[in-house]
């Protein structure tokens, strides 16, 4: 049933959202998403879909035309990367907490200065907490996976949240790889409409973002965050209900030979396909060796990492983002607290990696995990904040 | 064919380097392979050095980074000889492919003593001689896949018909002059 295609990341998010024919795209082109709007922009020209495009003199309108059409009742999209996410960054608080379940394709790119083209997560990393759900794909199959998604959890009444659907700058935006494609009409019919039950142009008059007062400000704030936590068991719900038209299954994290792994990876994109490559040639060595790739940073799967991880001896939780709070990166942060709980726990090291498109590769994973056995044998972590693959 | 082939493109900016890994990519699709054609981006300028790669597997390869120990090098303009090892890391089972007028064993002093299979083909002569133009990617394309074997050489001729058809949607007087530099290229790809 499924279509047999190759494509780039972008190609496959421009073509999943012409599958899904959103009501508005707001957009402003930024490198590596440019080719996202770029692409579907031909499909509005070419009459394909009856989305009404928004051409935009910046990222802060972009998501601006984005708050208005979705307080309207509109299925809204967008897409951006790096410095125009950073741009966007008032009206990403402003959507989430205006419950509005906007969409943002998330070409993530490292986040100046200095200025540079090229893939890291600090750009979405610094937006983990403005109230947007984030799911992030290894390949363009997950990218495209996940839009088709993203819909449904974000809109969920008992959700209500925006969603950023976050894929690697150019490392999977503009390589070319198999894909299977779903059918349109499968595809429509999965993501249907958007159906607010509140909205500007509904039958009762209504406004969107007015001043909130002491009394009420901390009760919506209780309420957003529900809406957060609610959205784990959603994700799950639609999960379950794509793998039964695709037969591809999704969690909140994918794990990775860790029925028994002593040492093991947590990281977040496409590195952890690379990553892959290196457990099987080390479990190919006897090495009992794993990883757990996180699909959803937000909600932060906390219980099911803790689950995967508490056996380890020892975990290097890596960040494609510095972080700079001179304890280590925010993945590494946040699995710590997850961690701290459970008994047994490993020992937890912090790798910053990556950066502004530092190559990746199966030998840097092997040495990672090779440090980690080091880690393992010691029984302590001599220093547990490294970067990986930097030069003195 | 081996479990997985991968090949390194040089080019310059402007010559269609990344789009000979994509289109390579594309054939390689329509034999049933997968496939990974993706370009390392840096500052986008006209003729400066840029890198594309291709990996043509049987079973997915989850590997996402660059090709440091490629099976082939295809470099699309000669003087990165002078500013680019070229054969870094190339197996010496393999072959380096360079558009060239020259013979293979004229170039071999400028390889940094790489010992394995040097090809050349005159790309610019033959582009002008069919497109009346200096597009070298396409003979460089049809001389990858004749030397590699890659892709079985009759598929690959006529996949590259539709992808040029589809890729010249709106310029179908370039699908002809394409072919005949593709099979021109793949005749006279000098194997030394």
């Amino acid at each position: 049933m499924g279509i047999r295609e190759r494509l780039s990341g972008n190609e496959a998010v421009a073509y999943a959202l012409k599958q899904i024919n959103p009501d508005v795209m707001g957009a402003f082109p930024i490198t590596p998403s440019t080719e996202i709007p770029q692409y579907f922009s031909q499909y509005v020209a070419n009459g394909e879909v009856d989305t009404a495009f928004i051409p935009v003199e910046s990222e802060h309108s972009a998501l601006s035309a984005c708050i208005g059409a979705e307080a309207a009742g509109a299925r809204a999209v967008t897409a951006t990367s790096s410095c125009g996410l950073a741009l966007m960054w008032e009206l990403l608080y402003v959507a989430a907490s205006s419950r509005l379940p906007i969409t943002l394709a998330c070409v993530n790119r490292a986040l100046s200065g200095p200025i540079n083209i090229n893939n890291d997560h600090s750009d979405s990393m610094g937006a983990r907490d403005s109230g947007w759900l984030q799911l992030y794909a290894e390949t363009n199959q997950e990218a495209y996976d996940n839009m088709l998604q993203a819909m449904r959890i974000a809109e969920h009444p008992d959700v209500q949240l925006p969603v950023m659907v976050c894929q690697d700058g150019f490392i999977t935006s503009h390589a070319i790889e198999n894909i299977e494609l779903v059918e349109t009409d499968a595809v429509r019919a999965f993501a249907g409409q958007y159906r607010p039950e509140h909205s500007l142009l509904g039958p009762e008059p209504m406004s969107v973002g007015p001043y909130d007062v002491p009394a009420y400000y901390m009760e919506h704030k209780r309420h957003q965050a529900q809406g957060m936590i609610n959205a784990k068991r959603v994700i799950l719900d639609v999960a379950r209900e794509f793998e039964r038209m695709t037969g591809r299954g999704y969690g909140l994290i994918e794990t990775c030979r860790m029925e028994d792994a002593e040492c093991a990876l947590v990281l977040i994109g496409s590195s952890a396909g690379t990553a892959k490559a290196a457990v099987e040639r080390l479990r190919a060595a006897g090495k009992r060796v794993g990883l757990v790739k996180i699909r959803a940073f937000r909600p932060f799967p906390a219980e099911e990492l803790a689950a995967a991880l508490q056996n380890c001896g020892a975990v290097a939780v890596m960040d494609k983002c510095a972080g700079f709070s001179a304890a280590g990166g925010p993945l590494f942060a946040e699995v710590c607290a997850a961690l701290y709980g459970a008994a047994p726990r490993p020992l937890l090291v912090s790798y910053t990696y990556g950066l502004g498109g530092r190559d990746v590769t199966v030998d840097s994973m092997e040495r990672v995990f090779g440090e980690l056995e080091e880690t393992l044998r010691t029984g302590a972590a001599a220093e547990p904040c490294r970067w990986l693959d930097v030069r003195g | 064919m081996k479990e997985i082939v991968e090949i390194r493109w040089h080019g310059r900016g402007g010559q269609g380097a990344k789009t000979a890994s994509l289109l390579l990519a594309d054939a390689a699709f329509n034999t049933g392979r997968y496939v990974q054609g993706f370009p390392e981006y840096g500052p986008e300028r006209m003729g400066a050095p840029i890198t594309a790669y291709n990996r043509i597997s049987r079973e997915r390869c989850t590997v996402h980074s660059n090709i440091y120990e490629p099976d082939y090098v295809v470099v699309v303009d000669e003087t990165l000889l002078y500013a680019v090892d070229v054969t870094k890391g190339l197996s010496e089972e393999g072959a380096v492919i360079v558009n060239s007028d020259k013979k293979p064993e004229e170039l071999r002093g400028s390889l940094h003593g790489y010992q394995g299979k040097i090809c050349t083909v005159d790309a610019g002569r033959i582009s002008e001689e069919t497109l009346g133009k200096n597009f070298p990617n396409t003979p460089m394309l049809g001389a990858v896949v004749k030397v590699s074997g890659v892709i079985p050489e009759e598929n690959f001729v006529k996949d590259m018909r539709q992808s040029f058809a589809h890729k010249f949607a709106t310029k179908p007087q370039m699908i002809e002059g394409n072919m005949r530099a593709l099979v021109k290229a793949m005749q006279e790809v000098l194997i030394g």
